[in-house]
């Protein structure tokens, strides 16, 4: 027994302390409207997202999530289960609460004199939130809110930069894609409260699985689709990518690396959740008519080819990152495609530890590029060139990150994509694992096209000593660090990511 | 925990490096890898296994645990050395030491980068021989190779990028394809959930794979096997796969050529060792022996005859290296105690003695700044030492008697001569014999013009003797080369020791 039992709402503790360091910022802000203390409001972040992510693996080791006839303390649900707290939603938080605490670090530099720093904090945390929030929302409303307490500040993060064009053009167009599709994806919401009468997952699950929403079909396989439409502007996926090159490119580097990384696993882990608990696929399928992991087949092929040849085209290092992943959004997308299979738990276990990896390699990538912005070196390939004779530690860094994200063995992103890879093959998606071997095939020319820019070529310019902030070193050795240390302790992620897709399709 | 000790070593020893001032990166590093180099010795001092690894033998210093459970598949980290692999463990250490010391001469500029990659290299090569399961194995392979680009990419000759990106392509294309094989092999194999070596040998050795995605099982394996040879064919490299390896080798850095030549080559035949001629029933390997022992043959009289046919002293010494590893598939394919064994010591003989090659022509170069035989001739008047050396490893190439290369070559002979599962083996060992011919030949051409003669260089650079620290290794070197050469049961029992029970277990012809 436990000396004593915390209430059921401090489960969603990890997203709740976000939102309270926001509010820590707004009041350290009012206080003191004019200061510039960098230090202290990318400490405060840093710190409120620590402790988040500290609670969260907490809860996990505490077995939250873990179902009770294995010792554990079951999923526990809040607010009448209008969210609920299990190891998906844990999983994702840490994710969320990692990369925020590395982009809240690398900003200490990035934004060092910039105006808005308060707002851009809190703005941050603000997302964070959401995103976590997103990680345990449990029903179509929930989902809904949360997703637009991430994407509205992340909208004004964009565009922070107000005095440059490419800024404030990304902002323009990410927030105009995304209203658009947020207005599709509450149509799609409307469409299945429609054909269902529910709004909670378990419940959609119940009518469908009962037959009661087959008259419905139609409907409720159009609102099926407009969800994935909403689901692909979160996570960048064909068709509703294009945002993503402007906005990365436009957006503060630190921004892009949060988006790309947390932003896209927070899209990933509403896709899962109300894929898995609401549409049971073979009941789903019958009342619409499709099996809908069909679309995801194809969403995946199609997002990780288009990702990965755009990429291989740029000649800006952002570009090239943010059409990259997009490519790994595709490759994410594998485990969604899979779970009608038998063996379903592993390939959406490999797509959660696919973006667990990639919470570290992606951030680490684009904070590189905030350190080179920082530097002021340009923004091409050539501009790139020979910086690893001025900061040797950071272009090795960049190496781990570019190797790992191409997926070459003695890295952590080798395991997860070997995982989705033997995952699809068991799942007996054999075209989407050949996709898979050749894009990463073709994804290798362009990751290391960046390593032997800083190694091998001479620098088109002769360049003075680079100075080395101390913010955006750190966060980029942590995710070079925890980028190499997850090859041996993949193990306990690897289980962490099969039991909660397991649990989620049991 | 001896293995994951060296390896730590020099992984620790290589971040260590990395980070310090160029100014001592070249001594700490030499002093750092003498560490592996005495720890193997030790080890191969107290080296108390027996039989081979993949079969059951008595593993030396093994070490196992659980490290990740996928489905019904958990992957190990199960490292342990044999009779096969304890030799190699030992040339990679000792090498990578003379290395070091070879590259403080010629590298110049980022140092501390240099040597910490060398040491990278070093830890990885350890593990690829001492991993045994399938997993581990491959993360140390692969480990190998974004070190050697770079080393290829910064600090080699004019083309560097080139032939970086070449060898970068070549091996990884074909790392992809040996492992998509081996991983169809294992889901094949059905009742199997390890990726251990020994357990899907014993696996293989009973029965064969079921089948796999609607291919019939002895199709799957001899597809797999297949996929493998031509995997590892290009890490060898067997002719037609070998146009990385000139280019590689000339531009790289002396001490990348030195390692590249000396012990990543043996990776290839290694693995086919392992693989190829361990893993797989006789029935399987039986329709393969004469297109390999033919594409061996290829190998040695090919290869040879490129070398002939160049004027670079540095390439002669690369193409040759081609010639020299299809006698190692020659003595593999021969699957006889000595065509096999013979083939094991080969790969330690030719490591050293590359070795020697490829340090003796960096230090003629570091003196003249060129190669090419028809820049130079009388080397002899002005580096008496450093030629006296070439001159000795080229001796040691032709196989003259009491040296190490002509015990590996003679029971390579000697083994595929007698090879009873090898139709016509008696003339696929007679061509592979005349290669030697042509061996002797191009090193005593080349020799006759650079070496003897009256001195005459066609450059600005004032020669002159080499220092201390580029001639010791190679008088390190040629002492092994002899030593074996004059006691090769220093290695070669422990050697037969574990390709006997390869023979015994279906791989007798």
């Amino acid at each position: 027994m436990e000396l004593f039992e915390l209430p059921a709402w401090t489960a969603l503790a990890p997203a709740l302390l976000l939102a309270l360091t926001a509010m820590a910022l707004f009041i350290i802000d009012s206080i003191a409207p004019d200061s510039r203390n960098s230090g202290l409001l990318a400490g405060t972040t840093a710190a409120g997202s620590i402790v988040s992510l500290g609670v969260a693996v907490w809860y996990l080791l505490a077995g939250v999530g873990t179902p009770t006839v294995d010792g554990g303390r079951g999923v526990i649900d809040v607010l009448g289960d209008q969210f609920v707290v299990d190891q998906l939603a844990l999983f994702f938080m840490i994710i969320v609460a990692v990369v925020t605490a590395l982009v809240a670090v690398a900003s200490y530099d990035y934004m060092e004199d910039h105006t808005y720093q308060a707002e851009y904090y809190s703005l941050v945390l603000l997302a964070a939130t959401g995103m976590s929030f997103m990680a345990a929302a449990n029903s179509l409303v929930t989902i809904f809110i949360a997703l637009e307490l991430a994407s509205l500040p992340s909208y004004a993060l964009v565009s922070i930069l107000k005095d440059n064009r490419g800024s404030v053009e990304g902002g323009l167009k990410y927030f105009l894609i995304g209203a658009l599709s947020s207005a599709i994806f509450v149509y799609g919401i409307s469409l299945v409260y429609g054909a269902t009468g529910h709004l909670q997952l378990t419940n959609i699950a119940e009518v469908v699985e009962a037959g009661d929403a087959d008259p419905y079909g139609g409907l409720l396989g159009l609102g099926i689709l407009m969800l994935i439409g909403g689901f692909a502007f979160k996570t960048a996926s064909v068709p509703f990518h294009f945002w993503a090159p402007e906005a990365y490119e436009g957006a503060p580097a630190p921004i892009a690396a949060f988006l790309s990384s947390a932003s896209k696993a927070a899209g990933f882990v509403i896709a899962f959740r109300v894929f898995t608990e609401a549409f049971p696929v073979g009941e789903t399928a019958s009342a619409i008519g499709v099996d809908w992991t069909l679309a995801f087949i194809i969403l995946a092929i199609v997002t990780m080819t288009l990702g990965n040849f755009a990429a291989a085209t740029q000649n800006n290092v952002k570009r090239m990152l943010a059409y990259s992943s997009i490519g790994h959004a595709g490759y994410a997308l594998i485990g969604l495609a899979g779970i009608s299979a038998g063996g379903g738990e592993l390939v959406m276990g490999a797509a959660m530890m696919h973006l667990f990896v990639y919470g570290f390699m992606n951030t680490g990538a684009f904070l590189f590029v905030a350190l080179a912005e920082y530097w002021g070196v340009g923004r091409t390939f050539e501009d790139y060139n020979g910086l690893g004779r001025r900061a040797p530690v950071a272009c090795f860094a960049l190496a781990i990150f570019m190797f790992s994200l191409a997926g070459i063995p003695p890295l952590g992103g080798f395991w997860s994509k070997y995982f989705l890879f033997t995952g699809a093959l068991e799942a007996g998606l054999l075209v989407v694992a050949a996709a898979l071997v050749v894009n990463s095939a073709l994804s290798l020319y362009y990751y290391t096209r960046l390593v032997k820019a800083v190694w091998i070529e001479e620098p088109v310019t002769e360049r003075d000593a680079l100075s080395q902030p101390i913010g955006l070193y750190a966060a980029i050795v942590v995710a070079a660090v925890m980028t190499l240390a997850l090859l041996p302790l993949f193990g306990p992620v690897a289980d962490t990511a099969v039991d909660a897709a397991t649990a989620m399709l049991a | 925990m001896m293995i994951e000790a060296l390896i730590a070593v020099a992984l620790v020893g290589a971040f260590v490096t990395f980070v310090a001032p160029n100014r001592i990166a070249g001594k700490l590093a030499f002093a750092i890898s003498l560490i592996p180099a005495a720890l193997s010795l030790w080890m191969f001092s107290a080296f108390d296994g027996s039989g081979n690894a993949l079969l059951g033998g008595e593993l030396a210093f093994a070490s196992e645990f659980e490290w990740i459970q996928f489905g019904e598949y958990s992957i190990s980290w199960l490292v342990g050395l044999d009779g096969i692999s304890m030799p190699l463990v030992v040339l990679t250490t000792i090498l990578s030491t003379l290395a070091i010391v070879s590259s403080w001469t010629p590298i110049d500029e980022r140092e501390s980068q240099f040597y910490g990659l060398v040491l990278f290299i070093e830890a990885n090569l350890i593990g690829v021989f001492a991993a045994l399961d399938f997993f581990v194995w491959f993360i140390f392979w692969e480990a190998v190779l974004i070190p050697m680009y770079l080393l290829i990419g910064i600090w080699g000759g004019p083309r560097r990028k080139y032939a970086a990106i070449k060898f970068f392509v070549y091996t990884n294309v074909a790392s992809l394809v040996m492992f998509g094989a081996f991983i169809a092999l294992v889901f094949g194999l059905g009742d199997v959930t390890t990726f251990a070596l020994p357990d899907v040998t014993a696996a293989m050795l009973d029965g064969g794979p079921d089948g796999f995605l609607g291919i019939g099982g002895t199709t799957l394996a001899s597809l797999v096997f297949v996929a493998m040879f031509l995997g590892f064919a290009v890490k060898v490299p067997i002719v037609p796969f070998h146009t990385w390896l000139p280019d590689a080798h000339v531009e790289a850095p002396t001490p990348a050529s030195v390692l590249l030549a000396g012990v990543l080559l043996k990776m290839g035949t290694y693995a086919l060792l392992r693989f190829n001629f361990t893993m797989f029933p006789t029935e399987v390997i039986e329709p393969f022996v004469i297109p390999i022992a033919a594409i061996a043959v290829i190998s040695v009289i090919y290869g040879a005859m490129l070398a002939l046919a160049q004027t670079d002293l540095k390439r002669i010494v690369a193409y040759s290296s081609v010639s020299s590893m299809g006698y190692v598939i020659l003595g593999l394919i021969a699957l006889t105690q000595f065509g096999v064994g013979g083939a094991t010591f080969q790969m330690v003989s030719h490591g050293l003695i590359s070795g020697l090659m490829f340090m003796a022509v960096g230090v003629i170069y570091n003196a003249t700044h060129t190669r090419m035989v028809t820049d130079m001739s009388g080397m002899a008047d002005r580096m008496p030492v450093a030629v006296g050396i070439l001159v000795a490893g080229a001796f040691g190439y032709m196989g003259l008697p009491l040296m190490s290369g002509f015990f590996g070559e003679f029971t390579i002979f000697f083994g595929a001569f007698g090879a009873e599962g090898l139709a016509y083996s008696q003339v696929f060992t007679a061509l592979a014999m005349f290669g030697i011919v042509i061996v002797a030949g191009y090193l005593l051409f080349a020799l006759q013009r650079t070496v003897f003669g009256p001195y005459h260089l066609e450059t600005d650079y004032d020669v002159d003797r080499a220092p201390l620290h580029d001639i010791a290794p190679m008088f390190v070197l040629l002492g092994l080369i002899i030593l074996l050469g004059v006691a090769p049961e220093l290695i070669f029992e422990m050697i037969t020791d574990a390709v006997d029970p390869i023979l015994e277990t279906g791989g007798e012809l």
